[in-house]
């Protein structure tokens, strides 16, 4: 199979991806098994996170794509009955070390919602509260005007910081809500579908600020969008159910390879929309 | 070929269509009649009460005031002078010399003459009263029962009027007013509010956003509810045996004074606040956790998001975004204690006294007890006067409850208008 | 195998945290403290009056006579005062409450229920004291000017019953609408379907389906009424009396727990003692009433969700 053929025939958004530079692990995944009460939602996915690139988690759905991408910063423990085994390192750190402090990972590592959900405040106090909560000791102002800017939500909300959140169109509010992760200062931020509850010219907005934001943060994002992973992503890792509904990881390589050259015929099968 | 059908002919079904219609109509009629009586019992309840307020008095004075001045049938025609000259001579002396040592007598308004005079010196007698009603339909009955007791005169009189607000509990029932019994109200709802609002807030976090579901909470869930079912008088029964008799170092006030053991008492304010703290704590838990489990689990997780503490998040998240169901709630739970008689009965209201309580150590009584005790007397004029009390009494339900729903909605509003 | 020595997530003290999590705990282990108090307090009390030389459970249970002059304690007279104007009361608020109930939920317009629901608020605002004002100065008189001034005693427990009747409407007609509400929509359209007329459905399928939740209602309006103090204080009577006439007095047993501490009654009398005794037996008939009616309704509550 002709490799451009096969982007032509499915419509894919390739652009050519400039050679990165040597890659550094944020994160490793490694035989992480996860539990909600006594059923295996995930069973044993190891996999390296490099550091300032997208990565783009897909499959098709209840496969627990969003439960690995919640073990990350440990908003699994949220969930009653939630139990995880193997290890989550994060530079080197295991997340799940008995004298670890969630709220500290949360810090490190961000997360943004599917369905936009800022807090009924002010923009101005969306941004500021995290940070003030963790001690920032900065100029506020600045930080907002900053955060708002790397959001690329700046030029359509300075005027109006004062106002209530939740008066911001959809896409505004989820950038907004990326706005706010930013302004904690955090290393990695996970994307939980982040756009699937957005308009196409939202959700353009969104995929554009992603490639804005890769120079700076190591970004996971979890879609159901293929064309969208591919457009965003440089590695991709396809998860797969198996009959007994528990997820795994089916497979997992540099974007282009994946998408182009896939090693499994499921990773194939779901690419060219025979299942979804 | 005729299809003899099973559920028998055009004509069969149609009758029986007819019947069954027929019969939902009829129940129709009874529904809407229940629904009838039931906005009719509101009203009688309502119209009872003014009926009462309202109405005729027959007195009968025991000095005419023509008796003191020629010719002037009244008091209030008495000149300025006439008063002063009256009262010094015709008070008695124990009483003039209090009347002079609070304000002496030149420096006293006419109107603080005319009522003294009448209190003191005229001491009119209530003979007889009657309701609105009757007031305005058996006016000739009215007149002849006048006519046949000696000396007796009418007076249309609005049982309830300012003077009714600042008296105090009088034997007189014509100068009889709530005042005490109102500050005793407030003063016990102040209480009540300070004990139970705290930990009834606090419980219900705790319930709502800190304890798992396991088998404790879950008896504590169900414990809080019966709580709030059991009748109120039983924890009048619990308020006099804990707080009344057990605390009563406490609650008496005689640990933080030099009250002996002998004068002390617990059944003061403080023991009464207590004891309705008790009541609507129930309520107030679970009131509020309503409102905590009405704001959205997507609001804590964006708080957890951006690496806040569990506190940080219901401090600064979850309550502000559930504060005015919460205060609503509160209100109507203290509108509720407001009413309440049996617990305060059973405590041990006093059942007489004239003096503004001071702090939370003093004896009390309350409106409804002021109301209970007025009702159960069988004069005539008590009833007047607990009907009277009772409009007090629903204006100060009506602006509370007001209250919580006008907070509710304007702050409602300026969360829409946030910007 | 990496060292885990100072790692940047190390656990904060946040002693703040613990601290506000045990001060919250504390405050709702309060609400089983209360129980346990009422309980312990009851039953204390109870003890001392049954360990009395003058009374014998068993004379509490069935005698005719309350008398505490003469040593009489059974407590018969009580309960039947209690029975008859609870009884009385649900006779005329379950009935008109369901009513009311069926009409609110499926027969009013939005307009109409608009006012409805405001007027069944405010009548369940009333505080009960109004309640036995109203039984005295109005249920009374009518009463007594319906049967006749020799039929009629001033105070009997008809009128404080029929008025306690009033007192639980309300919450009845509440509590009812929001059962039969909850009964799903699709249970009506099939009635409808086969052809049934309104009235046929809502007596044939959509009451009984409702029936754990009305149920629930009326146990808990019953134990509303057992537990009703002011009406009876005003109304009923005071002295105990047993007798069948609700149109003579009668004490209930609030009404005489009311009585007795209202007066002067010093803590270490067999009076005193009774009146704890006589709340350990409303407490456990309320108790049982409400645990039952919590029972039920969750029950009701697992068919449909």
């Amino acid at each position: 199979m002709n490799t451009s053929n096969l982007a032509e025939a499915l419509n894919l958004g390739f652009e050519k991806k400039a050679v990165t530079h040597q890659q550094k692990t944020s994160l490793t995944l490694d035989k992480v098994n996860i539990r909600y009460g006594t059923f295996l939602a995930v069973k044993d996915i190891s996999l390296a996170i490099y550091e300032r690139q997208v990565t783009a988690f897909i499959g098709p759905s209840g496969c627990g794509k969003s439960t690995v991408l919640r073990s990350i910063n440990r908003m699994n423990d949220m969930i009653r009955g939630a139990s995880i085994v193997g290890s989550v390192l994060f530079n080197g750190y295991d997340l799940y070390a008995k004298d670890v402090d969630p709220v500290l990972v949360r810090r490190k590592i961000g997360m943004v919602f599917q369905k936009p959900n800022p807090f009924p405040k002010s923009i101005y106090e969306n941004i500021a509260w995290g940070a003030r909560i963790n001690g920032f000791k900065g100029d506020y102002d600045e930080l907002v005007e900053t955060s708002l800017r790397s959001a690329a939500l700046w030029e359509e909300v300075k005027d109006k910081l004062k106002q209530n959140a939740l008066r911001l169109s959809g896409g505004q509010q989820q950038r907004l809500c990326i706005a706010r992760t930013i302004a904690v200062q955090p290393e990695v931020i996970l994307m939980d579908e982040p756009a699937s509850a957005l308009d196409p010219i939202a959700t353009g907005k969104i995929e554009e600020l992603i490639q804005e934001l890769k120079a700076s943060y190591t970004i996971i994002i979890v879609t159901h969008n293929m064309g969208q992973a591919s457009r965003v992503s440089d590695h991709t890792a396809f998860f797969m159910v198996d009959e007994q509904r528990t997820g795994y990881l089916q497979e997992y390589a540099p974007t282009e390879q994946l998408f182009l050259n896939p090693r499994h015929k499921k990773t194939e099968e779901y690419i060219s929309g025979k299942f979804g | 070929m005729q299809t003899q059908s099973l559920f028998g002919t055009e004509t069969d079904i149609n009758t029986l269509m007819g019947k069954r219609k027929r019969i939902g109509l009829l129940w129709k009629v009874a529904f809407l009649f229940s629904t009838t009586l039931a906005i009719l019992f509101l009203i009688l309840l309502l119209l009872t009460v003014i009926d009462s307020s309202f109405g005729y008095v027959a007195l009968r004075n025991e000095v005419e005031p023509s008796s003191l001045i020629a010719g002037k049938k009244s008091v209030k025609d008495f000149s300025r002078a006439e008063l002063e000259r009256v009262a010094a001579t015709n008070l008695s002396s124990g009483i003039l010399r209090r009347v002079e040592y609070e304000k002496p007598l030149e420096q006293r308004t006419g109107n603080d003459l005319v009522a003294l005079l009448e209190q003191y010196v005229i001491k009119p007698k209530v003979l007889k009263t009657w309701g609105l009603w009757d007031s305005l339909t058996h006016t000739k009955a009215i007149d002849e029962y006048s006519r046949s007791e000696e000396g007796s005169y009418l007076t249309f009189k609005s049982w309830i009027n300012a003077e009714f607000f600042l008296a105090d509990q009088s034997a007189d029932p014509l100068h009889a007013g709530i005042r005490t019994a109102f500050l005793g109200s407030l003063w016990i709802i102040l209480i009540t509010f300070l004990f139970a609002f705290p930990i009834g807030v606090g419980s219900a976090i705790y319930l709502q956003e800190y304890a798992q579901d396991n088998r404790l909470n879950r008896i504590l869930q169900l414990n809080i509810f019966n709580l709030s079912a059991v009748p109120s008088i039983i924890y009048g029964l619990l308020g006099l045996a804990v707080f009344v008799r057990a605390m009563q170092s406490f609650t008496s006030g005689s640990m933080f004074s030099s009250l002996t053991d002998a004068t002390a008492n617990g059944r003061t304010i403080l023991s009464g606040g207590l004891t309705l703290g008790l009541l609507v704590l129930p309520v107030i838990i679970i009131n509020t956790q309503e409102a905590l489990k009405a704001v959205p689990a997507s609001l804590r997780m964006s708080s957890y998001g951006v690496g806040a503490t569990k506190w940080q998040t219901i401090w600064h998240q979850v309550l502000p975004a559930s504060g005015e169901r919460i205060l609503t709630g509160t209100i109507l739970a203290l509108s509720r204690a407001l009413g309440e008689t049996a617990p305060l009965v059973v405590i041990g209201a006093s059942t007489f006294i004239s003096v503004d309580p001071t702090g939370i150590f003093s004896k009390f009584t309350t409106l409804p007890i002021q109301i209970y005790q007025w009702s159960a007397r069988p004069q005539g004029a008590y009833r007047n006067l607990a009907g009277a009390a009772i409009i007090a009494l629903l204006i100060l339900l009506m602006l509370m409850n007001s209250t919580a729903i006008y907070t509710r909605d304007k702050l409602a509003k300026k969360k829409r208008l946030e910007s | 195998m990496h060292e885990q020595t100072a790692h940047p997530f190390g656990k904060r003290k946040r002693i703040h945290e613990r601290v506000i999590e045990t001060t919250l705990f504390l405050s709702a282990m309060l609400s089983i403290l209360i129980t346990v108090g009422i309980a312990f307090i009851l039953i204390r009390e109870s003890y001392l009056f049954f360990s009395d030389p003058d009374v014998r459970l068993l004379d509490f249970l069935t005698g005719k006579k309350w008398q505490p002059m003469i040593g009489l304690f059974g407590f018969l007279p009580l309960l039947n005062a209690t029975l008859t104007t609870s009884i009385i009361a649900m006779a005329l608020g379950i009935p008109i409450g369901l009513f009311v109930a069926i009409y609110l939920s499926e027969y009013a317009s939005d307009r109409s229920r608009g006012i409805l629901k405001p007027i069944l608020e405010v009548l369940a605002g009333i505080p009960t004291i109004v309640y036995g004002y109203f039984a005295l100065t109005f249920m009374t008189p009518l009463l007594r000017s319906i049967f006749g001034e020799t039929t009629v005693e001033i105070y009997n427990t008809a009128s404080a019953g029929l008025v306690m009747g009033i007192l639980v409407l309300p919450m009845i007609a509440t509590m009812a609408e929001d059962a039969i509400s909850a009964v799903p929509k699709e249970l009506r359209l099939a009635s409808y379907a086969l052809g049934g007329t309104k009235i046929e459905t809502t007596f044939r399928v959509v009451i009984p389906a409702a029936m754990s939740g009305l149920s629930a209602t009326f146990l808990l309006a019953l134990s509303r009424a057992i537990g009703e103090t002011m009406i009876v204080a005003l109304a009923a009577g005071a002295g105990p009396k047993l007798t069948a006439n609700p149109f003579e007095a009668a004490e209930t047993i609030t009404g005489y727990i009311v009585r007795i501490s209202g007066g002067d009654v010093s803590y270490n009398s067999i009076d005193y003692n009774s009146i704890f005794a006589l709340g350990l037996v409303l407490f456990l008939i309320t108790f049982t009433l409400n645990l039952t009616s919590r029972k039920i309704s969750s029950l009701f509550h697992q068919e449909y969700d």
